[in-house]
């Protein structure tokens, strides 16, 4: 007896896929996105992740998802973080330690402004929203 | 049987079987494509490189020991270019080996030597760079000289294929790599048997028998010791070349005359010990048969690298082991005793040489004080066929123009039965051949037991005790036990009647006539000359079975009384131990 | 008041050095003298790459990406982007023969172009919703349900996909020759023993998208008719195995692995095997010697393993990054996939840039792009603005890539025309300080290393290509040496088993090609131009130059330099252990190198 039947995989990514487009475009919804892959661990992205973590609860942030994914391939900025703001546009942060990410914090999520010297590129289009 | 097919060697066309190698279509075609690792015996295992061919129409050169054949493909073993990658590679080679031939256990008779007179070696263009590592000599049977390896694997491919013992193995990477027993340790530590079959295919000097013959030599010119040797059953089938003869040229007689210029006292013969063991053997098989003493099957135990494996792979067999000895140790006990009140000499003042086609012959000498059943030790030296034969040479006896003699009274004569004993299938035939007498009461008709002849790695069959059936298995290549044993352990375990009566076991592939001492360059083709030499042997022979043999009856009349005896069993018969795989 | 634009100004090492600092000065007073000071935020940013074409400028969230931007066009940029909203054409970065920069296509000016590393930087590789999410097992419901085994083989062979683990053998060959080689039994490996220095591609996707994985090989399974699939990863990668382990344990807690996968009645599991990192088991026969409990030793082919594998029985291996392209190609086709990249090599290739090179990581690019590509517009040029010597791709295996060959596109065929090879992925940029005699050696030292010892052309072979290496760099080395080496190298390509020992080399090979006058200094001359050969140089006091400060005597190691105050000093040669200290600490420039 399978587990899970087509039609349940189909309705589960159709859900999956609703959830992170809500997240994507909810007003309230802020993302930050820590690089956890080997390059970016050696580099300190955990010390980054937890500053993050300290952060939004020193400040009460609310509606903000901090969570992590793979290698974005700019080990020469490791460790590196995406942040998501709705209304602004997606932001790739590189060579982020404790205190930037406390800048991030402060100034990109509270100020809705970039935080200068440490914005990078993203380094190629995703062929999944072709 | 597959369809040969047509390939081409340099251009001449050669039928050859579907799954031949490119080097086996070649031998065929009579070209000799240079190669150190390969051997008939074992699956390609391409490390040498010396072995490379190139394909018509492509530029790639293959190694031909382990690429199989295409129809219709021409094959370029020799040009300049592939002569130019194998003298670099033999340059290699010869650039990390000691340049010591002179000294060397396999001088004249090394293959790399060869190939380097061959290919007119005059320098070798690289840096030296020999690793001198420690020798082991720590077994009684073989040397392993890390030193000269050429890491061909042939030795370890050996132990682990077809000896199933695992006792060499390759140890660190690249430049390091050596061939020693797992964990580094010594060979008399790991799980070697001593049956030598890596010294018969090591291409080098780096595995090789322990040469004892000083010792016989210091024996002879011993006044007070009276030399007394026996020659093994496969011997006779073998000797013959180390002097240029044919594979499976008997020289039985002219070994007796050369052991008498030797200088040796007295000569006889193992194969008048090999009746007594079917003797004994026979006799205490009807006994596990007849009378329920002892458990069946019984197996064969003259064999002392098979007895050593049991030991330390099978130990809960050793109840199945007849406790027979095996003929070279019966010999010398009853030549240091029997023989010795016939002379009026302790058995001190005799000292017993074997001359056996088997380096774990040298260890069995001493396994245990069973070995000393005449108080003294029964067997005080084995030599090799190798090691004879150069003792011979260096004696400046030329073997081939000796007269043909006789072996020495009272135990030196033998009968067919007892010379079987150097094949595989041949313990169990003679034993046969004696227990249908012994079982029946009468003799057998036809002597040939067709059923357990043959060079299959494992043969059953039955034979017909006038109505009783008895079945009968034989196994050599030692991996080929493995099988055979656990059908026996399973049906013990399960309470089953057991599948067999009684199992040969030889450890070598062929048996005794391609022991780990026996001349080199053995293969199948060989083994199946010195087997055929034996069964002549049986076949010219007065008496066919063990207990017609004059000699066997007069010792059971003057001396042993009868099979099984009190004194029977305190010469001639032994236990065994369990032993770990590893000492340390 | 909120922000409405982005300014984002390269502060790259190269751009700044052309005056980024003062296009961002402009930018600035320029946005509060046209008064939209509150509306635009003017940031400095890391570098964009594309440095031969700085100072770079790029407008968000319009994804206006301006080149060669002098401080001059600030005003225009603000008057015409900002306020007005359209785009400067004049300044607009536009590929090669188009005239117009491309419209709404986000990233159009980036050069590279990521199918493998897909998801990776994107999902929580922790999460299989966000990977179904982001069609996420859609290609093996399109293969169960939609597709058949031979359809899968004629996509396959309609995408083109050729393995990325080095040789680059067509991947469809592979499955048809496995799943129509006679067996009961048959198996899938992943082979995840990445071992070429610097390269770690496969660690990168199997930490950030272990699912495709996973996929792809289940795939593989139902085409060829096997039923355990096995990757065989080097113990180095824990997070990479833990995040596989979590991906399968999700997978089969949801029916995407394990029995009657999504109700198809196809069976299929995976097992991970760990590898104790020898380089030589990322060579088939050695690792499925390895799976099987064996020495890690190649065997000879054929057999290969799609006919007689692991256990003896059909096997399909690929490695990581080729798994990673298969579920792209069933979900978006084969057809698609093809027109990606060149005639000879479709797709992407991912490479780990690493070396003298400013912005190394980790690139995917289409095939056919070429070296100057990947190096200047991705990699942001030679760090220190130092020149480019050479590239060094397939690792141990590979070659030397030299500047006139800068513009060799790159795929599986030119690389192998130029003397180098794929290899799985590993791009070391090296400049002008760097010996090429030296690179070989420390290649070659690797494989030293890492030869397995079996066959004796690779066991004896490379230690003594080492060590001729050895004496070259210390000065010591001959003509003769260098015929030798040919020599060697030529019975090694020839006459070694597998290969590791035949492209071993290559490294050397290719480097006496193209560099052979390097080679002729350290020979001929006793001279390391790049001062690497640190026996071969010798630091010279410059009496002109020297004011007899003593700083050089007092900070010298071995106390080799001689000369009494306000004189000029002599370095005694013999004693000199080459440590450099005297040249670091000479305010005078009197010592340098020869």
């Amino acid at each position: 007896m399978a587990k899970m039947t087509l039609d349940e995989l189909r309705k589960l990514r159709e859900q999956s896929k609703s959830n992170i487009n809500r997240r994507d475009t909810s007003e309230n919804d802020i993302q930050i996105i820590v690089g956890t892959g080997t390059c970016g661990i050696a580099a300190g992205s955990k010390n980054v992740l937890n500053a993050f973590i300290d952060a939004v609860e020193a400040q009460k942030l609310e509606h903000i998802t901090i969570r992590q994914t793979g290698c974005m391939g700019l080990c020469y900025v490791e460790p590196t973080v995406e942040v998501r703001v709705p209304g602004m546009p997606d932001t790739i942060y590189g060579k982020v330690d404790a205190a930037v990410a406390e800048k991030i914090v402060s100034e990109h999520i509270l100020g809705k402004k970039l935080v200068e010297g440490h914005i990078f590129d993203r380094p190629a289009p995703d062929i999944m929203k072709n | 049987m597959p369809a040969n097919i047509e390939v081409k060697i340099n251009g001449n066309a050669v039928q050859v079987g579907r799954d031949s190698t490119i080097l086996e279509a070649a031998r065929l075609a009579n070209i000799n494509i240079p190669t150190l690792c390969a051997h008939p015996d074992l699956t390609p295992w391409a490390a040498c490189g010396l072995c490379v061919v190139k394909v018509e129409g492509s530029p790639k050169q293959v190694r031909a020991c382990a690429t199989t054949v295409v129809a219709g493909q021409n094959y370029i073993t020799h040009d300049p270019e592939l002569q130019e990658t194998r003298r670099t590679v033999l340059e290699l080679i010869l650039s990390n080996h000691p340049s010591e031939c002179l000294k060397c256990a396999r001088n004249t008779t090394c293959e790399l030597q060869q190939l380097a007179a061959d290919f007119g070696i005059r320098e070798v263009p690289f840096t030296y760079n020999v690793k001198r590592l420690p020798v082991d000599d720590s077994t009684p049977s073989i040397i392993l000289d890390p030193s000269k390896c050429v890491s061909c694997g042939r030795c370890a491919l050996v132990c682990q294929q077809l000896q199933g013992v695992w006792a060499l193995e390759f140890l660190n990477r690249g430049d390091d790599t050596r061939i020693a027993p797992a964990g580094g340790v010594l060979l008399n530590e790991s799980p070697c048997i001593k049956c030598g079959q890596c010294s018969a295919h090591c291409p080098v000097g780096a595995i090789y028998e322990k040469d004892e013959t000083a010792k016989l030599l210091a024996a002879i010119r011993d006044e007070n010791l009276h030399v007394v040797v026996q020659i093994a059953p496969s011997v006779r089938a073998a000797l013959g070349e180390m002097f240029d003869l044919p594979a499976g040229t008997l020289v039985t007689r002219k070994i007796y005359a050369a052991l008498r210029k030797l200088g040796c006292d007295t000569v006889f013969d193992t194969n008048f010990s090999a009746d007594l063991t079917i003797m004994e053997e026979g006799s205490e098989l009807v006994a596990r048969l007849s009378k329920g003493t002892g458990v069946l099957p019984q197996i064969t135990s003259c064999c002392p690298a098979w007895t050593d494996y049991m030991e330390k792979y099978y130990s809960d067999m050793i109840p199945h082991f007849s406790t027979a000895k095996s003929p070279m140790m019966m010999q010398g006990a009853i030549t240091k005793t029997y023989y010795a009140e016939q002379i009026n000499k302790k058995a001190e003042e005799i000292y017993s040489v074997a001359i056996m086609p088997c380096t774990a012959k040298k260890y069995e000498i001493t396994r245990s004080d069973d070995m000393c059943a005449s108080g003294c030790q029964d067997v005080d030296l084995v030599l090799t066929t190798r090691e004879l034969g150069r003792l011979i040479k260096s004696m400046g006896i030329d073997f081939v123009s000796l007269d043909e003699e006789s072996a020495d009274s009272p135990i030196g004569k033998y009968s067919g039965a007892a010379t079987i004993f150097g094949n595989t299938g041949g313990v169990m035939e003679a034993a046969v051949r004696t227990a249908y007498k012994l079982v029946t009461g009468e003799e057998l008709a036809n002597v040939q037991v067709d059923a357990v002849r043959g060079m299959d790695g494992v043969r059953t069959g039955s034979v017909d005790f006038k109505g009783t059936e008895i079945k009968v298995a034989v196994a050599h290549g030692m991996v080929n036990v493995g099988s055979i044993m656990d059908e026996v352990r399973a049906a013990r375990d399960k309470g089953e009647e057991p599948p067999y009566h009684f199992i040969e076991v030889m450890a070598c592939r062929g048996g005794c006539i391609a022991g780990g001492g026996q001349p080199y360059n053995t293969d199948d083709a060989v083994r199946a000359k010195r087997i055929a030499a034996i069964y002549t042997d049986d076949e010219i022979s007065e008496v066919r079975c063990s207990h017609q043999n004059p000699e066997i009856i007069e010792i059971y009349e003057k001396f042993l009384e009868k099979p099984l005896s009190d004194r029977a069993h305190k010469l001639l018969h032994t236990k065994y131990q369990p032993r770990p795989l590893y000492v340390k | 008041m909120a922000i409405k634009n982005y300014i984002l100004v390269c502060g790259g090492t190269a751009c700044e050095s052309i005056k980024s600092d003062a296009i961002y000065q402009n930018l600035l007073e320029e946005a509060a003298a046209q008064g939209v000071a509150q509306d635009v935020q003017i940031v400095k940013t890391g570098c964009f790459g594309f440095c031969e074409k700085g100072p770079i400028v790029k407008v968000l969230p319009d994804e206006n990406f301006y080149v060669q931007v002098n401080p001059g066009d600030a005003r225009e940029i603000i008057a015409e982007n900002i306020i007005k909203g359209r785009v400067v054409q004049r300044l607009a970065y536009k590929e090669e023969g188009k005239k117009e920069a491309a419209a709404d296509e986000i990233g159009f000016y980036q050069k590279q172009y990521r199918i493998v590393l897909r998801n990776c930087g994107l999902i929580d590789p922790e999460n299989i919703e966000e990977y179904i999410a982001r069609d996420g097992y859609l290609a093996l419901e399109k293969a169960l349900f939609e597709m058949n085994p031979d359809t899968i083989i004629e996509e396959l062979k309609t995408a083109r996909l050729r393995g990325r683990g080095g040789a680059g053998f067509p991947v469809w060959m592979k499955w048809k020759t496995t799943r129509e080689a006679e067996s009961d039994t048959r198996y899938i490996i992943c082979n995840a023993d990445e071992g070429d220095p610097g390269a770690y591609m496969d660690r990168s996707t199997l930490e950030g998208d272990p699912h495709s994985i996973l996929e792809a090989m289940t795939i593989a399974g139902y085409t060829v008719g096997a039923h355990l699939g096995i990757i065989y990863i080097r113990a180095e990668y824990p997070l990479a195995i833990k995040r596989l382990e979590t991906a399968m344990a999700q997978a089969k807690s949801m029916g995407l692995l394990g029995q009657d996968i999504l109700g198809s009645g196809f069976d299929f599991d995976i097992e991970i095997r760990l590898g104790a990192g020898a380089f030589v088991c990322g060579e088939e026969t050695a690792l499925i010697a390895s799976v099987e409990g064996k020495r890690g030793m190649p065997t000879p082919k054929p057999p290969f393993p799609a006919v007689a594998g692991l256990w003896g029985k059909p096997t399909v291996i690929n490695n990581v990054e080729t798994w990673a392209n298969i579920p792209v190609i069933l979900t978006k086709g084969g057809e698609w996939f093809s027109s990606i990249g060149t005639a000879d090599s479709s797709g992407t290739k991912v490479f780990a840039l690493t070396g003298k090179i400013n912005n190394s990581g980790l690139v995917e690019v289409p095939m056919g792009i070429t070296l100057r590509e990947i190096v200047f517009d991705i990699g942001g040029g030679i760090k220190d603005s130092k020149q480019f010597k050479a590239v060094q791709t397939g690792g141990p295996s590979g070659g030397v890539i030299t500047s006139e060959f800068l513009d060799t596109p790159i795929d599986f065929g030119s690389l192998i025309a130029v003397g180098s090879m794929m290899g799985s992925g590993g791009m070391i940029v090296m400049d002008e300080d760097d010996c090429i005699v030296d690179v070989a050696k420390f290649y070659m030292e690797f494989c030293v290393d890492e030869s397995c010892g079996k066959c004796s052309p690779c066991r004896i072979g490379t230690k003594k290509l080492h060590g001729i290496l050895d004496k070259v760099t210390k000065g010591k080395g001959t003509l003769a040496d260098l015929e030798s080496m040919q020599k060697i190298g030529t019975a090694m390509k020839k006459a070694a088993l597998c290969g590791l020992g035949q492209t071993a080399p290559n490294p050397i090979l290719s480097t006496m090609k193209y560099f052979e006058k390097e080679y002729l200094e350290h020979i001929n001359l006793g001279t390391c131009r790049a001062g690497k050969c640190k026996e071969l140089v010798q630091y010279l006091i410059n009496p002109e130059k020297c004011t007899g400060c003593t700083i050089c005597a007092r900070k010298c190691p071995s106390q080799c330099i001689a000369g009494t105050k306000k004189k000029p000093h002599v370095i005694d040669q013999a004693l000199c252990i080459k440590c450099g200290d005297c040249l670091s600490n000479c305010k005078f420039g009197a010592i340098s190198t020869y």
